[in-house]
């Protein structure tokens, strides 16, 4: 078996090579059920990180995917592409136009709370973090997560359920520090 | 039992290889940007669920006619060294990587990026922008024109220089899969003081990311040409296909 190629640091100057003008967008601004994900990243002195990007992955509203890996099939939602990107402003922030995922299956008999896998990268990271959004609205579903409940501490599952916010919610990431994001190994 | 069924069907996603002895550490000293931006706590372990077997599949509709030639994105040619960079895209199991978005950007020839926050004193060349995307083919394969990057000095520490490199980004088949690298080039007398090429500890898996000089595959009077293949995660073999394997 082939060994895989090391990852590296996306660098300084990012913005050059990964922003897309549509990046934002895993949706069409205005469509119905649309919802803003905004948030900033913080490195561990709490100050924002201007030169990182945020990718999300997620199921659309029926908890589906338009990818042949998922057994019960794929399925294409017209104009739901599922994945964004947006790079960091000098503030930290960043924002994604999507729409809410449904409950996707998991492991055995437990089906998993509606959630947005993030990668966040960085001038300073060497290889990509990652952690995964869940909505402040599907207290039920987050109780019965495979993954949150595999997460002992309280205050550390919290920093996985995003704010409500007018226009959608607010999910910030700290890389390092008090409130720590909880990290995946992937 | 019904209701089970595409649960139970989920047992039978693929799992992808854990290979993280093969990446740098987040937490590198040497590269001093990692200090603040790397994360203390122990990462929880993340199954392969549906959301980490699935991604983002890209078609044509995202790439440009020049887009694989950055040479030819500007009305003239940029300053420098021709190059043809090409390689294939593999998963650890040795199988291709087909219809896969790859994305590069560079620094020019004088190792200048055309980005606001560069400005050590080098020129911008009006004729390159320095940045390509590509698909990979049916069998894996990409290839790329450009221009042979220069190095540059960064202040991670006294008389910092990276050495000359591309910066690439893939995304595979799978979330498990995306990857974010730099290729380098064959005996580049700045490995030794880089804390980004040093910070991948095995030395085996640093000289994967060095290209190999390809004589076979320059242009004759226009390009020099280098091979650098990538290999993506592989999946652990299921408990299903080991039973087979005991048979
Ligand atoms: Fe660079």
């Amino acid at each position: 078996m082939a060994g895989t190629t090391p990852s590296q640091t996306v660098g300084p100057y990012l913005h050059i090579g990964l922003p897309w003008p549509d990046g934002p967008f895993a949706v069409a601004e205005g469509s119905p059920g649309g919802i803003w994900i905004r948030g900033a990243l913080y490195d561990g002195a709490g100050a924002p990180v201007p030169d990182g990007l945020i990718e999300t992955w997620q199921a659309d509203p029926d908890g589906r995917f338009a990818h042949d890996n998922d057994p019960r099939g794929a399925v294409a939602r017209p104009g739901f592409r599922g994945f964004g990107r947006c790079p960091t402003d000098q503030n930290g922030e960043y924002a994604i136009y999507t729409l809410k995922p449904g409950p996707v299956p998991g492991a055995g008999d437990t089906p998993q709370a509606p959630h947005i896998d993030v990668s966040v990268f960085a001038r300073g990271m060497l290889n990509r973090t990652v952690t995964r959004i869940y909505f402040p609205d599907e207290l039920r579903a987050n109780e019965a997560d495979p993954v949150l409940s595999s997460i002992a501490d309280a205050a550390e599952r919290a920093t996985l359920i995003a704010g409500a916010t007018a226009d959608g919610y607010r999910f910030d990431i700290r890389l390092q520090g008090e409130n720590e994001t909880v990290f995946f190994d992937i | 039992m019904a209701t089970s069924e595409p649960l139970r069907s989920a047992i039978r996603l693929p799992r992808y290889v854990r290979d993280h002895e093969v990446h740098p550490p987040l937490d590198s000293p040497e590269y001093r940007s990692t200090a603040l931006r790397h994360p203390k706590r122990e990462l929880k372990l993340l199954p392969h669920l549906l959301t980490e077997v699935t991604s983002p599949l890209f078609g044509e509709d995202r790439i440009g006619d020049t887009d694989n030639d950055l040479t030819r994105q500007h009305d003239g040619e940029p300053q420098g060294q021709r190059i043809i960079v090409h390689g294939q895209v593999r998963d650890g199991d040795g199988r291709p990587v087909p219809h896969s978005l790859i994305e590069i950007w560079q620094a020019n020839a004088g190792g200048r990026y055309r980005h606001t926050g560069d400005n050590w004193p080098c020129p911008l060349d009006p004729n390159f922008t320095g940045v390509g995307r590509t698909l990979t083919d049916a069998e894996g394969r990409y290839r790329f024109t450009t221009i042979q990057p220069g190095a540059y000095p960064w202040r991670n520490h006294d008389n910092a220089w990276r050495p000359a490199h591309i910066h690439f980004s893939l995304f595979g088949q799978a979330f498990t899969q995306r990857l974010v690298t730099q290729m380098y080039f064959p005996g580049d007398p700045l490995f030794f003081q880089d804390p980004i090429w040093n910070s991948i500890p095995d030395e085996k898996a640093r000289e994967r990311l060095v290209a190999r000089f390809d004589y076979a595959n320059t242009l004759p009077e226009w390009a020099l040409a280098y091979e650098w293949d990538i290999v993506l995660r592989g999946q652990e073999p299921t408990p299903f296909e080991s039973d087979e394997d005991d048979d």
